[in-house]
């Protein structure tokens, strides 16, 4: 037994020098880490404290990473070769990078939640500006008039971009006519326009050409025009995804076309496409340019989208935190705060749902199968 | 499976080409007569794009001839000239800074996500780079303005102090390098805007390198190849197509954006080099920020610098998606 182990051992140490791991983490390249982590602190420190004439912690940060990787790539030089030195420098270099793009995001979640949740009281959900005045604290006052106005807006364009948008991807993936192929080009155009041109556009069109006045329902279609092809886009992709045999067979048992698409294909995809709409609205509810031009922006309310200008949350942001007062800023803060939480609730949902396969099946689902006698 | 041209280049049948019969019911045809109908709602809203800007923007264009492309003032409402040949510099310079930053850290992560991250990370990644793309560019330029502009401009400074030979890094001399000069410029609207277009390069490179052939991945290892190794010789080489393209989507993006780069930058007329001195622009901020001031000629001009900037960024992602879809196989799932 013991002879055996020692062999095995013997062999795995034989081995261990010429076997790559690809995912593991070894307690050498920790120990290696930590050291030129340290030394390479020291060195910056010596360097940016003592030699160099340079300030600030950010040029202390850049100093540091760059010797920490100089540190580290002769450390793993020395003791275990060149290609190895290599392979390490890269993972380094893949990991900063990936958590460079991941720290901006919790530092701004963290910044705007500080900021945001002095004034944030239930009357922000209940009051408009009317009773604000130039000395009036934070938390008076409230954002309900913005926030009816970004909840018809986006409900409006959504009215109009979800059905468009699922009728076009169905037109792309389902009937595959003649236009398919442009047709692909030019939503992928379409999602590439600007928010500021869509709102220019709408302004040109429906309020110069056709003599509208700035309304909450001017400022729906400049929503809908970048709403459409985000929804479009998604939901093909959505489609592709059911499976080419489900069809054959809805047809092959004499479905004609129309039932198929509707009995098989949207029901099979139904968790995707509500992921698809959600993270659409979650995409369009923050869109501030657009708004600019078409909805006019109020400070108190308006609950008909109709007549009269209307106020955005974006937009009740943008104008507030340009105002001189504190207060006003404050306020603004808060209006971000309830922005950013509105669409991180809309994303957790849509990332709840789109989790979800196509067979997933839901309590709803079960008890209408059980009534109908089928699990 | 067999097309109508293969039965018919086979000389099984003669003479009498085979087409499939198709009737369809008039509830199909109907069906079918709606899905193209709501599909051409999409050419017709582009070409209506592309059709009131030039309707509108006509009229500042004729008063203003070839001036639009050369003028870098922008004084349409008193008469003056107007055009975008310093706004246009600036609109890309701000993208280009973007892309700078963006296009590294993007390929990083796409590779972090795909090859380096244990599993279980993977989908936890993804989601958050996707809420990356979610969280408004307002609150970007938010967080941008109040908590990034204070500390980003002693970097701006460090550049101009010990790289001010080079001109993008130079200021002028007249006001020396206190940390005044540096907030509002090219440089600060460009890193907020990277973060922006990191998370659409992101989606798409890591789209292309999950694609890279498991053959090859394979055969890199079996070969003793590093982690490093395979990341080089066949993700890379595999992804190109997709980090090109990805990027390119990007600059459509960082091209239009509006919001985050009003809120940043002081607004200025004189082209420059320099993309750490304060004062810079972009098409999509004159926009927001003149269209509220702007009379008739006045709009008439913003909307001949929207055509401008609609052209734009319509050419950058056709060229960005006909590469990504060369470089992407678009299988559907069988069963």
């Amino acid at each position: 037994m013991a002879l055996a182990l020692r062999r095995r051992r013997n062999v795995t140490e034989a081995v261990a020098d010429e076997k790559i791991r690809i995912r593991s983490v070894e307690s050498i390249d920790v120990t290696v880490m930590i050291g030129s982590a340290i030394a390479s602190f020291a060195l910056s420190q010596l360097l940016y404290e003592t030699f160099l004439p340079l300030s600030g912690a950010l040029g202390y940060v850049v100093v540091w990473y760059v010797l920490f990787l100089a540190v580290s790539w002769i450390a793993v030089r020395e003791l275990r070769g060149n290609v190895r030195a290599k392979d390490h420098l890269a993972r380094v270099v893949v990991w900063s990078g990936a958590s460079m793009a991941i720290v901006p995001l919790i530092l701004i979640v963290l910044y705007v939640v500080g900021k945001g949740y002095h004034a944030l009281r239930p009357q922000f959900f209940a009051e408009d500006q009317r009773y604000v005045g130039a000395l009036s604290d934070a938390t008076e006052g409230g954002g309900a008039h913005a926030i009816i106005g970004t909840i018809q807006q986006v409900g409006i364009a959504s009215l109009i971009a979800v059905p468009l948008g699922i009728t076009t991807a169905v037109y792309l993936n389902e009937v595959k006519g003649r236009l398919a192929k442009p047709l692909r080009t030019v939503v992928d155009a379409m999602s590439a326009v600007p928010s500021i041109v869509a709102g220019l556009f709408i302004y040109a069109a429906w309020i110069l050409a056709l003599g509208n006045q700035q309304t909450g329902l001017a400022g729906s279609l400049a929503l809908s025009v970048l709403f459409l092809p985000t929804v479009t886009r998604t939901a093909e992709v959505v489609l592709r995804l059911v499976p080419g045999g489900l069809r054959e067979a809805s047809l092959a048992l004499g479905g004609t076309e129309w039932r198929t698409t509707s009995r098989v294909v949207l029901p099979t995809s139904r968790s995707g496409l509500v992921t698809a709409v959600i993270l659409g609205v979650a995409r369009v509810i923050g869109e501030t340019a657009p708004l600019i031009l078409t909805v006019g922006g109020a400070f108190i309310m308006n609950w008909n989208p109709l007549a009269g200008k209307q106020d955005s949350l974006p937009f009740f942001v943008f104008r507030l935190i340009r105002f001189p007062q504190e207060s006003q800023i404050a306020r603004a803060w808060t209006g971000a705060l309830v922005l950013m939480i509105l669409v991180l609730v809309l994303f957790v949902i849509a990332r709840a749902i789109g989790g979800r396969g196509p067979d997933h099946i839901g309590r709803l689902k079960k008890w209408r199968l059980q009534r109908k006698g089928l699990a | 499976m067999t097309s109508v041209a293969d039965v018919s280049e086979s000389n099984l049948v003669d003479e009498a080409r085979v087409t499939p019969v198709v009737r369809r019911s008039k509830v199909d045809r109907a069906y079918r007569a709606v899905a193209t109908l709501s599909g051409s709602v999409v050419f017709v809203v582009m070409a209506l794009i592309g059709g009131f800007l030039l309707y509108r923007g006509i009229d500042a264009l004729r008063i203003s001839g070839w001036g639009f492309i050369t003028e870098s003032q922008w004084a349409p409402d008193m008469g003056g000239a107007f055009g975008i040949a310093a706004v246009l510099p600036y609109t890309v310079s701000i993208a280009l800074v973007a892309l700078f930053l963006a296009v590294p850290i993007s390929v990083a992560t796409a590779l972090f996500i795909t090859e380096y991250a244990p599993r279980r990370l993977r989908r936890f990644l993804t989601a958050t780079i996707d809420l990356l793309a979610a969280v408004p560019s307002l609150i970007y330029g938010l967080w941008g303005l109040f908590y990034l502009q204070p500390r980003l401009i002693t970097l701006s400074k460090w550049l101009a102090d010990n790289l001010g030979f080079i001109p993008f890094f130079e200021v002028n001399e007249d006001f020396g390098t206190s940390l005044g000069v540096f907030p509002s410029s090219t440089f600060v609207a460009g890193v907020i805007v990277s973060l922006m277009v990191i998370p659409i390069c992101t989606s798409v490179m890591r789209e292309v390198f999950g694609q890279a052939p498991p053959g090859e991945r394979e055969g890199a290892m079996a070969l003793g190849g590093t982690r490093w190794g395979v990341v080089r010789d066949v993700v890379l080489p595999f992804g190109r197509g997709g980090i090109i393209g990805g990027s390119m989507l990007g600059l459509g993006r960082a091209l239009g954006e509006t919001i985050a780069v009003t809120l940043i930058i002081s607004p200025s007329f004189d082209a420059k080099w320099s993309i750490v001195e304060q004062g810079s622009n972009s098409i999509a901020a004159l926009i927001a920020l003149k269209f509220s001031e702007s009379t008739e000629t006045g709009i008439s001009a913003l909307m001949a610098a929207g055509l401008a900037l609609f052209v734009i960024t319509l050419i950058v992602n056709t060229a960005a998606s006909s590469v990504v879809n060369r470089s992407r196989s678009g299988s559907a799932t069988e069963i």
